[in-house]
């Protein structure tokens, strides 16, 4: 019953806070309502009403703040409402300006602990985890929580795995974690209850670099397994050994 | 007039803030800035100058400066005790801060969150658009002893001006809208909320504060999950144990787990102020009232610096009286207000 909801799904619209809103397509993640949201969010910087003063898009929803004194909620919500209704939002292509991503890691050994663990709640041995996650071409489908953090999907079903109830208490920076058919490349240190099991040497967001941002919604990114000796070696290079090429 | 402010001690919680910066939420960067907006809004208004200049936010406990020039200051936000060369000075208020002289602030009296302001703000370097430290998202640092600021050209003259402080450090009524997940939480446990006292946590910082009760914590109906959405400053998460947490200006971009209410953002300072221990009520009001709030609020800023009157100083409180006339001519231009 859940999954037919979802099926015929419609954009909603609600209020975050006083002075924002957020434009929903779907009560759970998908690729239709992850492309919706990339695009109704691009669409939303391209019109830049009067009175709004930033947009962005998480999983499935893009998001509006604006100004009180300029805008009220019924005025703002109309324009939504037609915007929504001037093309179908779940068919729209991926965002412009796409590259592919190739982003040394290592799986397992010390660097990666969980590794054992992820595999087994996925079904497989080691080396076949291995296999699928350093061949699996994933997508940014958003960038949140800490600066420059991707949410990277959708894994092979086998990857639909819990997180842990148990939190991590600290996963590196540049750790790849796992869960819920999605990769976390974490830019921060931090708690979590994504599975570590994989280590890079990327660093996501230099707030001195001319372009201090690595990835962009809609990239994606291939994890190439290395050793833990060649991603020391990478340690030196702020973007751990990351090579892109565009994608038309 | 420019010129340096060093540090020559400093609080744990010292760093450089302004109006935070605004359109990296697509990229993970929450706004930041001032924990206290209103008091960055009444340094301005005391020093006659725009509210986007950066101030130092003093958490808990301030320190001590020196400046190699002549400078205007203003203090505003958490009550502290300061002093300039030994003379007590008025706090919500703004001083000439004499080349040389040494500015000593201590701990907070009540309230969290002090600023020192000065005639054309600090020019901390710029990372997006904004000088504010953001620590959790790695941009700037904690200021230290020895940090030496620069401060920016100031046209300004008028000091010894005080502004009543809106009361906001002893915690009280914070209201709060209903959110994205607001229906999740039944109507009991809405209600339950409202009529809770609770009790501001001691692990709070930046990016947010939890709110400790003696009661159960706070339950959504049945075990939902839901899909991780964006976060604003004060949104009321909660968390697995039930604990509401208010997220502050330094919070992450987006969380899934629900959150019961959004703080009304005049009534944020109330709540980031509120020290460890600060007793602090939840009220829901409607929207349309929040917007209401809002849209006085910002004219009632507007409006500050007309707000700001002379100190009067009562001679028989002026332990220090001489010390006035011997400083430099430049303090007696307006602290002879008698």
């Amino acid at each position: 019953m859940v999954a037919a909801r979802v099926e015929t799904s419609v954009p909603e619209i609600r209020t975050v806070g006083v002075d924002g809103m957020l434009v929903s397509f779907g009560s759970r993640l998908s690729e239709p309502a992850n492309r919706a949201a990339l695009a109704f969010r691009a669409a939303l910087a391209k019109e830049s009403w009067d009175g709004v003063e930033e947009v962005s898009s998480s999983l499935v929803s893009a998001y509006v703040r604006f100004d009180l004194r300029h805008l009220n909620h019924a005025d703002l919500r109309a324009r939504l409402e037609n915007l929504l209704a001037q093309r179908d939002w779940y068919a729209a292509g991926l965002p412009d300006k796409r590259r592919l991503w190739r982003i040394p890691a290592v799986f397992g050994t010390d660097l990666a602990p969980q590794l054992p663990q992820a595999a087994e709640a996925a079904g497989m041995t080691e080396a076949e985890a291995v296999a699928s996650l350093s061949s699996a071409r994933v997508r940014v489908q958003t960038i949140g929580f800490a600066p420059g953090q991707p949410y990277l999907g959708e894994l092979p079903e086998a990857w639909d795995i819990p997180r842990q109830s148990q939190l991590t208490s600290r996963i590196p920076e540049g750790a790849l974690a796992v869960a819920i058919r999605q990769l976390v490349l974490f830019s921060v240190a931090t708690p979590t209850g994504w599975m570590h099991a994989g280590q890079t040497a990327v660093r996501l967001f230099r707030p001195d670099a001319e372009e201090p941002f690595l990835l962009r919604p809609g990239d994606e990114v291939q994890f190439t397994s290395v050793t833990p000796e060649e991603l020391q070696g990478l340690r030196r290079d702020p973007l751990g050994g990351a090579k892109a090429e565009d994608l038309a | 007039m420019t010129g340096t402010l060093t540090i020559l001690r400093a609080g744990p919680g010292l760093t450089v803030q302004d109006g935070g910066r605004t359109g990296w939420l697509e990229y993970g960067v929450s706004r930041g800035g001032a924990a206290d907006r209103l008091a960055l809004a009444e340094g301005a208004a005391l020093l006659g100058q725009g509210a986007d200049l950066a101030a130092i936010e003093m958490a808990g406990m301030g320190g001590e400066f020196q400046a190699d020039t002549d400078l205007r200051i203003a203090l505003t936000g958490a009550p502290m005790r300061a002093s300039i060369d030994g003379a007590a000075v008025a706090w919500n208020a703004s001083h000439l801060l004499p080349a040389g002289a040494r500015l000593i602030i201590g701990a907070a009296r009540s309230g969290s969150y002090g600023y020192l302001h000065v005639g054309g703000g600090f020019q901390a370097p710029e990372h997006l658009g904004a000088r504010s430290a953001h620590l959790a998202a790695g941009i700037g640092a904690p200021l230290a002893e020895g940090d030496a600021l620069e401060v920016g050209p100031d046209s300004g003259r008028t000091t010894g001006l005080g502004l009543v402080s809106e009361d906001r450090f002893e915690g009280g009524i914070v209201r709060v809208v209903a959110s994205l997940q607001t229906t999740l939480f039944p109507d009991a446990e809405l209600k339950r909320f409202e009529q809770t006292t609770f009790r501001r946590g001691a692990r709070g910082n930046r990016m947010g504060v939890p709110m400790e009760s003696d009661g159960e914590g706070f339950r959504t109906e049945g075990a939902r999950s839901v899909v991780s959405e964006v976060i604003v400053p004060g949104d009321i998460q909660v968390t697995g144990d039930g604990t509401p947490y208010v997220l502050l200006a330094e919070s992450q971009t987006t969380g899934g787990y629900p959150r019961i209410g959004t703080v009304v953002p005049c009534d944020l300072p109330r709540l980031a102020q509120a020290a460890a221990g600060v007793a602090v009520q939840f009220r829901f009001i409607p929207l349309d009232e929040a917007v209401e709030l809002e849209r006085a609020e910002a004219e009632r800023r507007k409006g500050l610096r007309g707000q700001c009157v002379p100190l009067i100083r009562d001679p028989r409180t002026m332990t220090n009286l001489l010390s006035y006339q011997l400083i430099s001519g430049a303090i007696a231009r307006e602290e002879d207000v008698l």
